[in-house]
């Protein structure tokens, strides 16, 4: 029995739909219920759906054999798990953005507003630059509007919000889309199943394409 | 005599190690708490983790509580042409976990092998990894990498050292999109991306990898490493463990350190690797001296997660007794059930949380 964790919400569902055309269908997980673990014996697997953050943790800890996590929390958290592949949806990307007109001439330490600390971190520190990472959980756009920082760190998907709010990507840092991860220790255990699950998956990418 | 099923895993991988390694040859090192923080400072790449617990020593000295063991058995040990020290020990290392971000007690056994080191002890540092594994539980892998090979493989594609550090962390995580891309970036031919690409993917047994292996190492020095992979295989290949060792380039160490064979343990029902070990010439050299060197740790604290026989009950039998009852009687009771293997717990009063098959009630009113 392979172990499934997927993200609750949109791309948690289209992610299924994924698993569903791939073959490893359970149709009770989309059934109005409030159940929460949905299995398929014949399939020989087993859904669960986590919040999309969390996901990593149940794969890293064994919970689920594997995943499907957004590439910005595996960078963020990077968790100590194998990513076996790119399912090309959930696309956006991680970028810093800043008021319309702000303009960094380096001259003073940069105020940072980021849910993505360590990808900040990591950002600036490639390139020299000294930071104030101020750590929010959510709103981030708001941070520059207000003057609590000078730019942001956050996922942009189209760009309308910060459009909406006279905000301006000033730069890519790094592209965003879900990934299929696995645990470690499942896969030296389970390498038929999961191996077979990569490639039926790897077929619809192709598909979907 | 001690009654086995009372012991934990680890306490129980404890003796059996203990008596495996000494057979071979490997003599008990016991170490001190505390090592000089300076050896850290010098191989600070070398540590799994970064952070040290620091403390000064009466007579001012930076001292650390050991976050390795390898560096202070080498620092012990010296070079003898044809010679070898070969040490086991049993020691807690003090890390930070990177799941936690805490300082975590790790409780460590392993061997080390050092000085004029040959095939045959490679091969006996990975047999008796497998059988340390297999001590613990027979539903064990043994995976194991070649750094050599994989240098060859990557210095050939690319000068650019960040490609190199790039290519070796998306190989660690079985990446192969991302590899992809690195390869395109760095405008790495169609036949270099494709051999770098394989062995992302490559896994299975020593007999099902090594053609694949053959195909890809064409150059002399790549040749010449996977020759040293395939002398080990050779040996693996006769042993009772030739199923449970995989060979899996994922498992990667630090260039800088580890040369040759690198390998890591996995348990069924442990979602990490429980051993890690290697070969580690580079980190001897970098110390200034000759000797080769291998081994490994097996990490005993990850295996309290293995599945154990859970107890329904903490004693067999509650003794019941209050004033009117003699001490006599009372170690007469325990001694007849003890004799016959059951555990027992003489209390006045039942206490809340102890669980007990059954009860004996030696006060005078009833039983």
């Amino acid at each position: 029995m392979i172990n499934v964790a997927l993200p609750k919400g949109r791309l948690g569902e289209k992610v299924y739909d994924m698993f569903e055309r791939a073959g490893y269908e359970c149709p009770s997980i989309k059934e109005n219920t409030r159940k929460l673990i949905f299995e398929n014996k014949e399939k020989g697997i087993r859904y669960f759906w986590v919040k999309p953050s969390d996901v990593s943790i149940y794969v890293e800890r064994g919970s689920a054999d594997i995943g499907v996590a957004g590439k910005d929390i595996l960078l963020e958290y990077a968790p100590d798990v194998y990513e076996l592949l790119d399912l090309n949806m959930g696309k956006c990307r991680m970028a810093v953005a800043g008021k319309n007109e702000f303009y960094d001439d380096g001259s003073r330490t940069l105020k940072v507003a980021t849910k993505f600390v360590n990808i900040a971190k990591k950002h600036y520190a490639s390139k020299c630059r000294d930071i104030d990472i101020i750590k929010l959980n959510g709103s981030i756009e708001i941070a520059p509007i207000l003057g609590l920082s000078d730019v942001i760190v956050d996922i942009v998907e189209t760009g309308k919000t910060l459009m909406e709010n006279n905000l301006s990507v000033m730069e890519t840092i790094v592209p965003i889309s879900a990934r299929l991860i696995s645990n470690k220790s499942s896969f030296k255990f389970k390498t038929e199943e999961i191996e077979k699950i990569v490639k039926c998956m790897k077929d619809q990418v192709r598909t979907d394409d | 005599m001690i009654d086995t099923r009372l012991l934990k895993n680890e306490e129980r991988a404890i003796f059996t190690l203990r008596a495996l390694y000494n057979k071979y040859g490997y003599l008990p090192f016991k170490m001190s708490k505390f090592e000089e923080y300076d050896i850290y400072v010098r191989n600070k790449d070398f540590l799994v983790s970064d952070s040290v617990i620091t403390f000064n020593d009466t007579n001012g000295k930076l001292l650390a509580l050991k976050p390795d063991v390898t560096l202070s058995i080498i620092k012990n040990t010296t070079d003898k042409a044809g010679c070898k020290d070969k040490v086991y020990y049993n020691e807690n290392v003090y890390r930070v976990s990177p799941k936690t971000h805490q300082f975590k007690e790790i409780m460590q056994t392993g061997l080390e092998c050092i000085g004029d080191i040959d095939e045959y002890d490679v091969f006996e540092a990975v047999y008796l990894a497998s059988k340390s594994l297999d001590t613990v539980s027979p539903d064990f892998v043994l995976d194991i990498s070649h750094m050599g090979i994989i240098s060859a493989i990557l210095d050939e594609a690319c000068d650019s050292l960040c490609f190199k550090k790039e290519a070796l962390r998306l190989i660690a995580e079985r990446n192969i999109h991302e590899t992809e891309a690195l390869c395109r970036e760095f405008g790495i031919d169609e036949e270099s991306k494709n051999a770098i690409c394989s062995f992302v993917n490559m896994y299975g047994t020593v007999d099902a990898v090594l053609p694949e292996l053959d195909k890809l190492c064409v150059s002399e020095r790549a040749k010449k490493e996977l020759g040293d992979l395939r002398s080990l295989c050779a040996l693996i290949s006769k042993t009772e463990y030739k199923n449970n060792i995989h060979i899996d380039f994922s498992v990667l160490n630090d260039m800088s350190y580890y040369n040759g064979i690198v390998f890591k343990g996995f348990l069924k029902g442990i979602p990490e690797g429980v051993l890690s070990g290697g070969r580690y010439d580079k980190l001897i050299e970098r110390m200034g001296r000759k000797s080769g060197a291998i081994g490994f740790a097996l990490y005993l604290d990850l295996l309290e997660e293995l599945n154990t026989e859970k107890r329904l009950y903490d004693v067999d039998t509650l003794i019941i007794y209050d004033d009117t009852v003699g001490a006599d009687k009372i170690a007469d009771t325990v001694a007849e059930l003890t004799k016959n293997g059951l555990r027992v717990s003489c209390q006045k009063a039942i206490p809340e949380k102890l669980r007990y098959k059954e009860k004996v009630n030696l006060c005078k009113e009833g039983r």
